[in-house]
């Protein structure tokens, strides 16, 4: 091994590294299929091809690549393309609606029990618990075998899931940042609780919640998979991502194409929110730009 | 001459913890404290850890609400915690906190932090406050170009003249300083005690000086009140009670601090353990550790006393001393 003296390599190590700037590759094809995904949800009615209940009972199970089936047909004759980009409208729908309705719910609540203390934080804390500990599965379910399905209860059902967590989170570092620090600094110079909570707290506890909004994100997409499986979510003809996958299970080994579609689009979805969400917390954070 | 603040017999107990199993242990952290800052002087307040200097420093702003005993700003009494008023008052008494950085929101930048006092009390216009803050930075000596950093880009002695520099902006009339340099390098505590004298001076505010560095107290306060569990155990111009401490914990302080040329053999140790405001000796808090004491001592709870025109001790040693001249 020859020794490489200081002189020779010192030149080059006086060039200051650049900034990174870039948005890495991965969170770049994130952000892409995520905007694809809202593209397709968007604008589902003008781009698919086939109404998603036409049926074409003599092309039945075509399998993909058919010229005018790109994705394939299902039992029925279904064009799976046109079905994947309604699918994608409602589960998005639900899982955007649900997600953003229990951040702001456990948030709140969370930012409450933190500032009155006493009695509403113990009464926060045990609905948290009782949230917690109740299967949310079968809680679901019996409110929907209750109410009947419909797209308003399925997001306002699917938005008290996971609150809890939230609650949790906000109220524990709202208590830390309240007792000593920041926040207890503000109050000192005179801030009402409002201006507390918005302008300091909120954006300081900003990323635990966005990761934790990227946990739920999947979650939901899942569990209305779920029930939409068990057939009390997304009802037929109507579909969903988790509908599709539920029904093409049975043609599991004849046609995977009607299964492995909204299941690659559920990937996909799920993988990008997490990367998007651990970029973005990251990039609102100041202290490691 | 009317004082900024007149304090009374504050008390603030907190309820510990005993244990899994045992008795909850109130500690009075604060124990019937009364002072007096007039307009434009500096108090410092010194002793140990645990010895309820900075509850005392809360309370003396309302921030910490007193369990007993009145506070009164400028004549009038202390409106109750997070009401209208109080907020309001906030704009005329400030705090400047022991860890810079723990007190400085780590997502805003340092120019939006000095401004956000102006903003809370919707002082002056869009323009004036920028005004301000560029006044203030020059005045804390931060540079212009550090305006747009982040708290965590600044080294800590900058961060604290941020934090002090927000605490000017309302032109308050009081400022109270928790331990604003024990965080900082020597060299840092010089500059920073320089400039918070440097402002004093030239805005006239009040300050209330806690700290447990006797050398800086001594540099910087008119007055100086010395803490020993909770209590007030001396007080006294700064200059009176350094060059002659009459109270013996304020002696062991005194003697505690080491000056160089000096040698160490006179020096009063002290003996036994650090206090623990849990655990309360009976009769003058400071006994079991007076090199002094005497059966008084370990009975009766000394009361402050008159010592000349200027100072108080609170010492049954000292008051007989006094009377004995007297006569």
């Amino acid at each position: 091994m020859s020794l490489v003296t200081p002189t020779e390599t010192a030149p080059h190590r006086v060039v200051t590294l650049p900034r990174k700037r870039r948005i890495p590759l991965a969170v770049a094809a994130g952000l892409g299929w995520l905007a694809l995904m809202v593209i397709c949800a968007v604008f589902a009615d003008l781009i698919r091809p086939y109404d998603i209940t036409q049926m074409d009972l003599s092309a039945r199970l075509s399998p993909p690549g058919t010229p005018g089936h790109w994705l394939g047909t299902d039992e029925l004759g279904r064009d799976v393309l046109s079905r994947l980009f309604q699918s994608v409208r409602v589960s998005l729908v639900i899982a955007f609606g649900a997600t953003i309705i229990s951040a702001v719910f456990g948030t709140t609540l969370g930012f409450l029990a933190a500032q009155f203390r006493g009695i509403i934080e113990h009464l926060v804390v045990m609905l948290a618990d009782f949230q917690a500990a109740l299967p949310f599965l079968i809680m679901s379910l019996a409110v929907l075998a209750f109410f009947g399905s419909s797209m308003i209860l399925l997001v306002g059902l699917m938005g008290f899931y996971g609150w809890e967590r939230y609650a949790r989170i906000a109220r524990g570092l709202a208590i830390s940042a309240g007792a000593q620090g920041y926040a207890a600094a503000v109050v000192q110079l005179g801030a009402t609780p409002r201006r507390v909570y918005l302008n300091h707290i909120l954006p300081n506890v900003a990323s635990t919640l966005i990761v934790s909004m990227t946990l739920t994100f999947p979650e939901i997409i899942l569990m209305e998979s779920g029930l939409s499986f068990l057939g009390l979510g997304v009802q037929p003809p109507d579909t969903s991502l988790g509908n599709m996958v539920g029904f093409g299970r049975e043609y599991l080994t004849t046609a995977p194409w009607i299964m492995l579609g909204p299941a690659v689009v559920i990937m996909f979805t799920t993988l990008s929110i997490s990367l998007v969400g651990d970029w973005l917390r990251d990039k609102l954070d100041p202290t490691i730009r | 001459m009317s004082f900024l603040l007149e304090a009374d017999d504050l008390v603030r107990v907190y309820t510990g913890r005993g244990g899994l199993l045992g008795k909850a242990q109130p500690v009075r952290a604060v124990d019937g404290v009364s002072l007096r800052l007039g307009r434009g002087e500096t108090l410092g307040i010194v002793g140990e850890s645990g010895s309820g200097k900075s509850t005392l420093g809360r309370m003396l702003l309302g921030v910490d609400p007193a369990q007993g005993g009145t506070v009164r700003f400028d004549g009038r009494p202390m409106p109750a915690r997070n009401t209208t008023e109080w907020r309001a008052l906030r704009a005329r008494m400030q705090m400047v906190f022991q860890d810079p950085l723990a007190a400085l929101d780590r997502r805003l930048t340092i120019a939006a932090q000095i401004r956000e006092p102006l903003d809370i009390h919707r002082i002056g216009t869009e323009a004036s406050r920028a005004t301000r803050v560029t006044e203030l930075m020059h005045a804390v000596g931060l540079r212009p170009d550090q305006a747009k950093r982040f708290p965590h880009e600044l080294s800590g002695g900058q961060r604290q003249r941020v934090v002090i520099a927000r605490a000017l902006a309302t032109k308050a009339d009081m400022l109270v300083c928790d331990e604003p340099v024990s965080a900082l390098d020597v060299s840092i505590q010089a500059q920073v005690v320089n400039l918070l004298r440097m402002l004093q001076k030239q805005t006239g505010l009040s300050m209330v000086f806690i700290s447990h560095d006797l050398k800086v107290v001594r540099n910087l306060c008119d007055r100086v009140a010395v803490m020993y569990l909770g209590r007030i155990v001396e007080e006294g111009p700064s200059e009176h009670l350094f060059a002659n401490p009459r109270h013996p914990y304020t002696q062991a302080l005194v003697s505690s601090v080491p000056e160089p040329g000096r040698r160490l053999d006179g020096r009063v140790i002290l003996q036994g353990e650090p206090p623990n405001p849990a655990k309360r000796p009976p009769g003058c808090a400071f006994h079991p550790r007076c090199l002094r004491a005497t059966d008084i001592c370990r009975s009766g709870i000394p009361a402050l006393q008159p010592l000349g025109t200027d100072r108080t001790a609170a010492c049954h040693l000292v008051a007989g001393e006094t009377r004995a001249e007297v006569a």
